[in-house]
């Protein structure tokens, strides 16, 4: 492949894979038939790439590092696109410009002409791509490297708009990290004390767990209820947030650690870090540490993008209630999810009260928000870390019916129980 | 008080950079971290929060956070506010292929912790394919920020 023997594009991925594998100080490539990159998001230096030579230019400078003029041609491996700008649906509802949108529609034709899948989530595994136990993938996104890893225990790095790319024309990525045995085993015990049972805990938690670990591999023991999907993506995405963790176990429920001794083998467990009542009380106050006003103009749900049942229970809290004539409220969803809740009528449950569900994308993707937003309430750790930095705005975490309380009175009511 | 010190580390990125540093204590994070229109540090709890990296060594402990960080250095070059060499103790996938799509010498692993030797504002010389990282201490510490270099933008 690197020779040019399958086409220049093809050997320019091979050689960003070895200059990527040279500076990982890796010499082994390993396969993969998983790939989840970016393509279509569109951002200004992307639009005057286009300018000057269409999508493949773009393709080639973005995805592969390349500036040669090549021909970009189908990919080789199952590919999808995550997350991405808002869709057409968007246009006048938000403020968010239809030069985007056209854009976006735009490379959307030409990457699946190519056969990219247009999932446009950031949560894949809520929208038939599983990768199962064992198999080597190559996805960006770290919420759902996380989730792929630990949960579902495929097996990943963190991988990048440069490293997708080149992995979706070859099928290659280097073995490295995550894909080895010896890269995969935790690194720290944390002991939780407090009950952690509900997404609001988990999320803290896991906000609390990247702190902690930074990047490495945490493992959770102690006072937890049985997590479902949406607890341990929201786990997942804050530890990812606050330090970079790609691989945690929760011996007896993850799939890699049958037991606390699993999760550390070969090693011994180290000692205990504790997660008791003044860590909760700290990682709360470090979430609410960017909200001053109670005025809340914004409130955020869907971050990662959110389940159906969490979309039910958004529809539910806002059943019958009308939103604050200064609030807005966003439902990020995975767009095959809208098509779910809106035949469930759970789309027009939210709508009635004034809020809006939205596919594809979120604020911190598309560096929008309802305008003159000053202060945003939301129930992610993640977006409450972000979207102060990106948007410049207060923020407020908390569950998810103080964030419909703060929708339909406009004002900040919540606090640590 | 000018003497040079020298510390050695495993290339990244090969190549030859020379420049002012700009020191992290904090690991960095691209996407939600940095504005690479502007070639800031955006996050507001961080240590360099509104400090420009464009045209200085950038010295880090690692990478944090999404995905999107070597994407948006990649950004920082397309734009021309890049870093013009990067220096980081703890290897991981972000901070490596961040490196290599920002085309700037890289070195990583160093014998002492680059970001306890090195000052913002000291003159550094990477000479990434050999590994080494010179470091000439400014006269006075700390220096205060110097204004970009101009740098020519990437394609």
């Amino acid at each position: 492949m690197l020779g040019g023997a399958e086409g220049p594009a093809v050997a320019a991925a091979m050689d960003l894979l070895v200059r990527y594998g040279e500076a990982l100080d890796c010499e082994r490539l390993c396969a993969v038939r998983n790939v989840a990159g970016t393509m279509t998001q569109p951002s200004p230096a992307k639009a005057r790439l286009v300018r000057e030579g269409g999508w493949a230019k773009a393709f080639a400078v973005i995805n592969l590092d390349c500036d040669d003029d090549i021909e970009i041609p189908d990919m080789r491996v199952p590919t999808c696109q995550l997350q991405h700008g808002f869709g057409a649906d968007a246009a006048g509802a938000i403020p968010y410009s239809r030069e985007l949108i056209q854009l976006q529609g735009d490379a959307e034709a030409f990457y699946g002409r190519r056969g990219v899948s247009i999932l446009a989530t950031c949560t894949p595994y809520q929208v038939g791509n599983i990768p199962v136990r064992g198999e080597h993938i190559a996805w960006m996104e770290s919420s759902a490297v996380v989730y792929a890893n630990s949960v579902l225990g495929a097996r990943t790095n963190c991988e990048g708009t440069a490293s997708a790319g080149a992995a979706s024309l070859t099928g290659r990525i280097p073995c490295w990290g995550n894909h080895l045995d010896s890269g995969r085993a935790g690194t720290h015990l944390i002991d939780v004390r407090v009950p952690v049972a509900d997404f609001l805990e988990w999320g803290m938690l896991g906000y609390f767990a990247g702190g902690v670990v930074g990047e490495q591999r945490p493992v959770i023991t102690g006072d937890i209820g049985q997590p479902d999907l949406v607890e341990l993506k929201h786990f997942g995405a804050a530890a990812a947030t606050s330090g970079g963790v790609e691989l945690y176990h929760i011996p007896g429920i993850t799939p890699e650690a049958p037991t606390p001794g699993a999760a550390f083998w070969p090693a011994a467990a180290p000692e205990a870090i504790v997660y008791g009542q003044d860590e909760r009380r700290a990682v709360y106050a470090d979430l609410n540490s960017q909200g001053e006003r109670e005025d809340v103009d914004f409130v955020l749900l869907g971050c990662p993008h959110a389940s159906v049942d969490q979309i039910r229970r958004a529809a539910r809290a806002l059943d019958g209630r009308h939103l604050s004539p200064s609030t807005e409220l966003w439902l990020m969803v995975p767009r095959a999810l809208k098509d779910v809740a809106d035949r469930s009528g759970y789309t027009d449950v939210i709508q009635r009260a004034g809020g809006k569900v939205l596919g594809d994308s979120c604020p911190a993707m598309s560096r929008v928000a309802p305008e003159g937003t000053r202060v945003f309430a939301t129930d992610s750790a993640k977006q409450a870390h972000y979207l102060p930095a990106i948007l410049g705005i207060e923020a407020w975490f908390g569950t998810l019916e103080e964030c419909v309380d703060a929708a339909v009175t406009g004002r900040w009511r919540g606090g640590l129980r | 008080m000018t003497e040079k010190i020298v510390l050695r580390g495993r290339t990244v990125v090969p190549g030859v950079a020379e420049g002012p540093a700009l020191v992290s204590h904090e690991t960095i994070s691209g996407w939600g971290g940095i504005d690479p229109a502007r070639g800031t540090i955006i996050e507001p709890r961080h240590e360099l929060f509104g400090q420009c990296f464009t045209g200085k060594i950038l010295v880090f402990p690692g990478a944090k956070g999404s995905s999107g960080w070597s994407g948006f250095f990649q950004t920082t070059r397309l734009m021309g506010t890049a870093p013009i060499g990067m220096i980081f103790m703890v290897i991981s996938t972000k901070a490596a292929l961040g490196a290599v799509v920002t085309r700037v010498p890289a070195v990583t692993a160093l014998d002492e912790d680059p970001c306890a030797v090195i000052r913002t504002g000291d003159w550094v010389r990477i000479d990434a394919g050999n590994g080494l990282v010179e470091v000439t201490p400014a006269a006075a510490r700390p220096v205060p920020s110097g204004v970009p270099l101009p740098r020519q933008e990437g394609s």
